[in-house]
């Protein structure tokens, strides 16, 4: 494999200079080696695809190349030049912009004043040039084929429209190479194609791009190039139409990928969770659906069909203005989260930054949140019982990291993840629901993490997934139940639905067929 | 990711060692600051470092101590206290005038009851009620001062037979040669830290001041928590008024103003983030040691009382400084 790497290499270097280089590229914190020794390129006109892991170094790498850390060994070339950047800001002046995974805007400002934060255009003495600012906004929102105004407050944006913002924002600089983290995470499959068509054009109009995914079908749609890294090393870089996902798979995590081959749960008892016409202000009318003692239940919709929002209601973040929800056959209200963790029911939340982890506490501290009396008693902690628990999840999700002391905001995206996922295994709960459960983890976990939800269904657990990954959706789930606009349109067999009506359903082109499916149902 | 015995290289111990001592420097540099200040001062007067010098210092650094200990737990918890200045002189008052109308176990109680429904009521609004802590103790710090003035009609108030009360013990008693102010400062630092750091109540707190949002999601009954620790920070100035009143066996109606920013300049002092979510009982201990004794050390000096209030000033700006510069590096650098 290597070898074919070098002569890929080396045809290249003939063929077509890189406009960025990075060399011998080292990279410690403490206890971990991020990067060691890690060489990459990138051409104009060219998307690049960069893969790995959960925690191979990704971001790292690309931080560095950013400014936003100091490599300790190894050298950035631009366009023939050796530069080195203090911090973002001069990366961006030399033309080069990481856009993030977590969206770094402010929502109470404008598009326009977004975009041009830090370099707004100034007028005579020291004012801003609202003028000038319209415009130059309004020429790259054009460029961009947005549909929303520079004068639109960003906090009113849906997550796919912040993320165009995040690249307008990319665009003032004119860059040379652009650096997508992860940026499909949070989008559906339907906000995606926007995205990909302004990869391309950026491309076309001889950009770099460096493009980081999980997803395998968007890097050989998107990409020419794929560079694979492992452990923090360097471990190849391919042409992507010569090689296939299997190849890159083995690249990347050392074997081919174990298929989640584990069946699905097929006996299921009496209802744990069951919806009777919830109505939530502004968020979801009339929703009905139930999920039994070991049933998957996937639900699929776009984002802001108002999936999250039904989750929270059950979990008692939301307060339901009509409707009742029985658990377990029982009528209940459910007044707050700690009420919902009392009677047994978990919820994984949509975003770990924001709902699901305490970065400034370490791994173990955050794992134990959810179920400190199981590791208390008389309300003293025991350190012992902790770390057994910690141990045990770090082990069963294969959490990468240096210890249990390290602290989560310095864990990578995908293993943060994977300890809000642990977090909520350690309650046992009745009814596990998973939002967005994968988001951001690699394929080999994924398909871990797959077979851990089924088989955590098999043993008795209610499990209700969202989803907006249809692979995700169909593979892990018995029954979907898709929605749109807050309202559940059709209700599925995930085995026999074919991808057509799923995504009927899901843009409300369903509704006349939808009552029809549910009669057949028996609904 | 490669595991921790690749990290075992030499290089990189060097560059760990010169790492951890860069933030040893951002994060100890008030430490350092200290030590030079107490060589300073031990050079200048010969006083400074004595046995009794020391126990001085610590005994009239405990009022602030005491104080210092609830508010920290409030201030990891995310939140401010700023009433507990003149929560102090209102319960001082209290106790002390009480002390010869319905004697002194009766003054005591009611001293304690009073400042723990003040404690509540600012718990209440900003647990319960979600207002900004900030508004809502500041506010807390005149109301009281009116109702101090209220009560006393803005008379002092003192007791009579300062000699033969048993009340003198919380202020000027010996417990096997230690004054019983440090006792209490010390028992206080001990239960507060042990709570902090090994229950869950203590992890409960952090979380919340960490990411109040997260805190929530895995179920932690926010409200109650932070309604909690104001009634933690009423119960430690309810300690400290005890100690105050007994010292000074009579009171003016101001006598705790200023010393919500001494219990400040304490806590970042020692390095507990304003931002909640992480910090120590045990650096708040450190920090205002360190306050007492840069105060005491002017005082030897031969400076007049007033130079330590700039010098306090100073301090806080320095130290709010240099945890704002802590935080930016964290920031920056934090992982997305
Ligand atoms: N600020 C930091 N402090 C300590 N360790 C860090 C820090 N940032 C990253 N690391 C460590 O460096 C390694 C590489 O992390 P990185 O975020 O680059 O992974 P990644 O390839 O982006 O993974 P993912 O696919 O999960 O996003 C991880 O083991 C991580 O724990
Ligand atoms: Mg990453």
């Amino acid at each position: 494999m290597t070898s074919s790497a070098t002569n890929n290499n080396q045809r290249s270097d003939t063929s077509m200079k890189p406009v960025l280089r990075l060399e011998g590229i080292t990279k410690r914190f403490p206890g971990v080696v991020a990067l060691n020794n890690v060489s990459f390129d990138v051409r104009a006109g060219e998307v690049h695809a960069l893969l790995g892991e959960n925690g191979a170094g990704k971001s790292t790498l690309m931080k560095c190349l950013a400014g936003k850390h100091q490599a300790e060994e190894g050298s950035i070339v631009l366009e023939g030049q050796k530069v080195s950047f203090s911090d973002p800001m001069a990366a961006k002046q030399h033309g080069i912009v990481l856009i993030h995974q977590e969206l770094s805007l402010v929502s109470d400002l404008t598009v326009a004043e977004n975009i041009f934060l830090g370099s707004l255009p100034l007028k005579w003495p020291n004012r801003v040039d609202w003028k000038k600012l319209r415009s130059d906004t309004d020429k790259i929102l054009s460029r961009l084929k947005c549909t929303f105004k520079s004068d639109d407050l960003v906090g009113d944006l849906s997550i796919a429209k912040k993320q165009m913002v995040e690249i307008a924002r990319a665009l003032v600089f004119t860059p040379k190479i652009v650096v997508f983290d992860e940026p499909t995470a949070s989008l559906t499959d339907h906000e995606k194609p926007v995205l990909f068509n302004v990869i391309n054009s950026l491309r076309e109009h001889g950009v770099g791009i460096v493009y980081i995914s999980h997803r395998m079908d968007e890097i050989f749609a998107l990409s020419q190039r794929i560079t694979v890294l492992r452990d923090g090393e360097y471990n190849g870089t391919i042409d992507t139409a010569q090689t296939n996902e299997d190849e890159v798979t083995k690249l990347m995590i050392g074997r081919s990928l174990e298929l989640d081959h584990s069946s699905k749960p097929t006996e299921f008892k009496e209802n744990v969770l069951e919806v009777r016409n919830l109505s939530v202000e502004g968020v979801c009318k009339d929703v009905s659906f139930n999920v039994r003692n070991g049933e998957i239940v996937g639900m699929y919709g776009l984002v802001g069909a108002g999936r999250s929002e039904i989750a929270e209601t059950i979990f008692g973040l939301r307060r339901p203005s009509a409707g009742e929800i029985l658990l377990e056959g029982e009528s209940v209200t459910v007044k707050s989260p700690h009420d919902a963790v009392a009677r047994g029911i978990a919820l994984v939340p949509e975003s770990r930054k924001e709902q699901g982890l305490v970065l400034g506490l370490n791994c173990r501290d955050n794992i134990t949140l959810a179920t400190l009396e199981s590791v208390s008693s008389m309300g003293v902690m025991s350190p012992k019982k902790e770390l057994e628990i910690y141990e045990k999840y770090q082990r069963e999700l294969k959490i990468k990291t240096p210890g249990w002391a390290q602290k989560v905001g310095n864990l990578s995206g995908g293993n943060q993840q994977k300890i809000v996922i642990g977090k909520w295994l350690t309650t046992h709960p009745k009814l596990l629901i998973l939002d967005e459960p994968t988001r951001g983890i690699d394929v080999g976990s994924k398909a871990e993490i797959h077979a851990l939800i089924k088989d955590l269904a098999k043993s008795g657990y209610a499990v209700l997934v969202i989803s907006s990954e249809m692979p995700e959706v169909l593979g892990v789930s018995n029954r979907v139940i898709a929605m749109y606009s807050g309202q559940i349109t059709a209700e599925f067999n995930a085995d026999t639905v074919t991808e057509d009506e799923l995504v009927q359903a899901i843009t409300g082109q369903h509704k006349a067929a939808s009552e029809t499916s549910l009669q057949a149902a028996g609904l | 990711m490669t595991p921790i015995e690749q990290t075992e290289s030499i290089g990189l111990k060097r560059k760990l060692n010169r790492v951890s001592f860069k933030n040893f420097l951002t994060t100890q540099g008030i430490l350092i600051v200290f030590m030079i200040c107490l060589a300073g001062f031990s050079i200048f007067s010969d006083r400074f470092l004595s046995e009794e010098n020391i126990m001085t210092v610590i005994r009239q650094a405990s009022i602030v101590g005491i104080i210092a200990i609830g508010v920290t737990v409030v201030i990891i918890g995310g939140n401010l206290d700023l009433s507990v200045g003149s929560m102090l002189s209102f319960a001082t008052v209290l106790v002390v005038d009480l002390h010869d109308k319905i004697g002194p176990t009766n003054a005591i109680i009611v001293m304690f009851a009073m400042t723990l429904l003040i404690g509540a009521v600012n718990g209440f609004l900003i647990g319960y009620m979600k207002l900004n802590s900030l508004i809502v103790t500041l506010a807390m710090l005149s109301a009281i001062q009116g109702i101090t003035l209220i009560y006393t009609g803005g008379q002092n108030v003192d007791i009579a037979n300062q000699d033969s009360t048993w009340f003198a013990f919380f202020g000027r008693g010996f417990v096997g040669g230690i004054a019983v102010p440090i006792l209490m400062f010390a028992v206080l630092a001990l239960c507060v830290h042990f709570v902090m750091r090994y229950t869950s109540y203590g992890r409960r707190i952090f979380a919340i001041g960490g990411n109040p949002t997260a805190a929530v999601y895995a179920g932690i009954r926010k409200s109650r928590c932070v309604f909690s620790t104001y009634m933690i920070s009423a119960f430690s100035v309810g300690c400290a008024a005890l100690v105050l009143g007994s010292r000074v066996m009579g009171s003016q109606n101001n006598v705790g103003q200023g010393y919500e920013l001494l219990v400040l300049a304490g806590i970042i002092l020692g390095g507990t983030s304003l931002m909640g979510g992480a910090g120590s009982v045990w650096k708040t201990v450190i920090g205002v040691l360190i306050l007492g004794f840069i105060q005491n050390g002017l005082l030897l000096l031969g400076y007049p009382y007033y130079t330590q209030w700039l010098v306090t000033w100073v301090i806080i700006i320095v130290a709010v400084w240099l945890d704002l510069a802590n935080q930016r590096k964290r920031l920056f650098t934090s992982h997305s």
